[in-house]
């Protein structure tokens, strides 16, 4: 199995580079909170188109 | 990079997700996933696609030297959540439904890549940017050496609509606009309102544009869009529901057009007319004038698009027309499946920096790219369904029988060589019929397609008649583009026949080929070339000597809401169970009636969510 590079570091790499400095808190929010959205969920999403 | 490499490319995840596989410059296979599945528009990894495309170069996941996924996630997951800051607290509940996605699959890519390659993959993954692989793959299969790049769609990352130029082995994307101003959303969003299903009823908007007329343009220049003198433009997205709700308008939009939007499969009316005619009106303008700037930054004669508004055969005709460009070459695969092998080639050519050799013709092979079926298994299947049928072994006298049959108003499902990739039937998966007969369009739609009646038809033509019956001095191998049928082709309605109600319009006869000729004479053409697809032109040609018309009536091989058949299973049920009257299955014909009876029918018809 391939080794990657962990999504976590890459979401804060992206920050860096682009100096997006306001995406971090959201991300830590989200990446606490993700293990309960998931579960939280629905599994049908109603986009009639699919933006997000 | 030695020249045979394997690079694997891949779109999924939103809509129509597709595998494209290369040898280094060489487009060995691409296929969408929905095909496989029987979904359309299927979303998911597309491991049938995948599957298929490396059975087809004899090769295994191991062998691929590179993986690419069509657009970038953590560009696209910054939009997204920067779109709902900007609304919030709007647009909780959207936002509430779309992180879970994300925070279970979208954003973990490389981790759904591996897994959909079984782990089986150790190389590296790259990711391009959505239009770039747009970009990618209008240019580097064209046969220009330079030219100008033209991408719009929906949506990818940030970027909609895209300016740029390719020269040799290199895209450079010049200028953009960002979400949420779009011209692919403002066309699904009018798509939406009239009452059809966006993404998939896109076209039935610009079929149904004739039928009207665009009287509500200067409302939607004046209220909805801004638009610039050099193509630019801006939404006002209080018309719009897209960025924080489920529907693509808002409650504003439905006032200033005077009412909700239309009840899917309820009554067309005049007014749902007018209005598919005034959007597709506002949408030329807008192409064009994005055209002409891309001339101008540019000063390139040849143009190259993709992206699903380069799918609006309509507004290609025109830009073809109406700007300086003296050539024009469109992604046969403009949605998101083409940018599985836009990803690919960017790789092959512009992140691993190899030569590109230009193709005469094009690097597409006539997109026929997909699955074929050899005369054995054919052969085969057809004695397991104990199915009667005749096998040719000379092809000149095969396609004179079918040129016959077809003469004789016969509705023909032609199923044979390597499946279409892209939206488009090309002759290889393809429902033909005489484009003389006035009841073939009716028939056609109703009793074989199942879908509505305005519906109109496309001509596949031998390009060397083309000029003959057509006002277009250009070659359309991929039916993208739309121009008028010639006067002498031509019959005059009258006046009291032309204020005939919609619809009605419909019975009138307006040429001696009513069958592909809409209700304003113009026809969506595909020019087939010997060169490209040699047995389709052999039947043309056959029909040609027959009757003096070297065209025929092509739609895809299917029936509303289902994918194009893919495997002979699917093409035998979809003859079976429609009043297509002779299936064709590479040497093989079968003829309706002398065919043993299949129950089933209302349950295969049931099957596909109307589209």
């Amino acid at each position: 199995m391939a080794k990657r590079k962990s999504i976590i570091l890459e979401l804060f790499e992206f920050i860096k580079v682009h100096k997006t400095y306001w995406l971090a808190p959201i991300i830590v929010l989200l990446l606490l909170t993700g293990v309960l959205i998931i579960l939280g969920s629905s599994q049908a999403a109603p986009f009639i188109y699919t933006l997000f | 990079m030695p020249s045979d490499l394997y690079i694997l490319g891949i779109s999924a995840f939103y809509h129509d997700s597709a595998a494209a596989l290369i040898k280094g410059e060489n487009i060995l296979a691409a296929a969408q996933e929905e095909r496989f599945t029987r979904k359309k528009h299927d979303h998911a990894f597309p491991k049938n696609a995948i599957h298929y495309c490396l059975q087809e170069a004899d090769i295994t996941i191991d062998q691929l030297a590179a993986v690419v996924f069509y657009d970038k996630p953590i560009l696209k997951f910054e939009r997204i959540l920067e779109t709902y800051l900007a609304y919030a607290p709007k647009g909780l509940k959207s936002f509430l439904t779309a992180m879970p996605l994300w925070l279970g699959q979208k954003l973990y890519l490389p981790r759904e890549i591996d897994k959909g390659l079984e782990n089986l993959y150790e190389g590296p993954i790259y990711f391009t940017t959505h239009h770039e692989s747009h970009a990618a793959s209008a240019f580097f299969p064209s046969p220009f050496e330079e030219a100008a790049i033209i991408t719009f769609d929906g949506v990818g990352e940030w970027t909609t609509t895209s300016i740029g130029v390719g020269r040799n082995n290199n895209i450079n994307l010049l200028k953009e606009i960002k979400f949420p101003h779009s011209l692919g959303l403002l066309y699904s969003a009018f798509t939406y309102y009239i009452g059809f299903r966006v993404n998939s009823g896109e076209y039935k908007v610009m079929g149904l544009a004739p039928y009207g007329k665009p009287v509500y343009s200067d409302l939607i220049f004046e209220h909805i869009i801004d638009l610039k003198a050099d193509g630019s433009f801006w939404l006002d997205q209080s018309y719009f529901n897209y960025c924080t709700g489920f529907t693509m308008t808002s409650n504003k939009f439905h006032r200033l057009f005077g009412g909700p939007p239309r009840k899917s499969e309820s009554l067309l009316t005049q007014r749902d007319m007018d209005l598919a005619a005034s959007i597709q009106k506002v949408v030329e303008d807008i192409m064009l004038k994005v055209a002409n700037r891309a001339y101008e930054l540019t000063g390139l004669k040849y143009l190259c698009m993709a992206g699903g508004v380069a799918l609006n055969c309509v507004g290609n005709g025109r830009i073809l027309r109406e700007t300086q460009f003296s050539k024009v070459w469109i992604q046969p695969a403009s949605g998101d499946a083409g940018g599985a092998l836009g990803s690919a080639l960017f790789t092959w050519y512009q992140i691993k920096g190899n030569p590109r050799e230009i193709i005469k013709q094009d690097a597409q092979k006539g997109s026929f790219l997909g699955p074929s079926f050899s005369q054995s298994k054919i052969r085969e299947f057809l004695q397991l369904k104990k199915a009667k049928f005749s096998e040719y072994n000379n092809e000149d006298l095969l396609t004179k029988d079918i040129a016959k049959l077809l003469a004789e108003g016969k509705v023909i499902g032609h199923f044979a060589g390597r499946m279409e990739f892209g939206p488009r039937a090309l002759g290889n998966r393809s429902i033909i019929g005489d484009p003389r007969n006035p009841d073939m369009q009716t028939k056609m739609n109703l009793k074989v397609k199942f879908r509505e009646s305005f519906r109109p038809f496309a001509p596949s033509c031998l390009i060397e008649n083309t000029d003959d019956f057509f006002e277009l001095n250009h070659e359309s191998p991929y039916m993208l583009l739309v121009a008028q049928i010639k006067e002498n082709h031509r019959i005059k309605v009258n006046e009291n026949q032309e204020s005939i109600f919609d619809i009605d319009k419909l019975k009138q006869l307006r040429s001696d080929v009513p069958a592909i000729t809409h209700i304003d004479y113009s026809a969506r053409i595909q020019t087939v070339d010997e060169k490209i697809s040699p047995r389709f032109h052999k039947l043309i040609k056959a029909f040609y000597k027959l009757t003096g018309y070297p065209l025929v009536v092509n739609t895809s091989f299917n029936i509303r809401g289902e994918p194009i058949v893919g495997t002979l299973q699917d093409a035998y049920r979809c003859f079976m169970y429609t009043d297509i009257d002779v299936l064709i299955l590479e040497n093989c014909i079968c003829k309706k009636e002398e065919q043993p009876k299949m129950e089933g029918a209302d349950e295969y018809k049931s099957t596909f969510k109307l589209d």
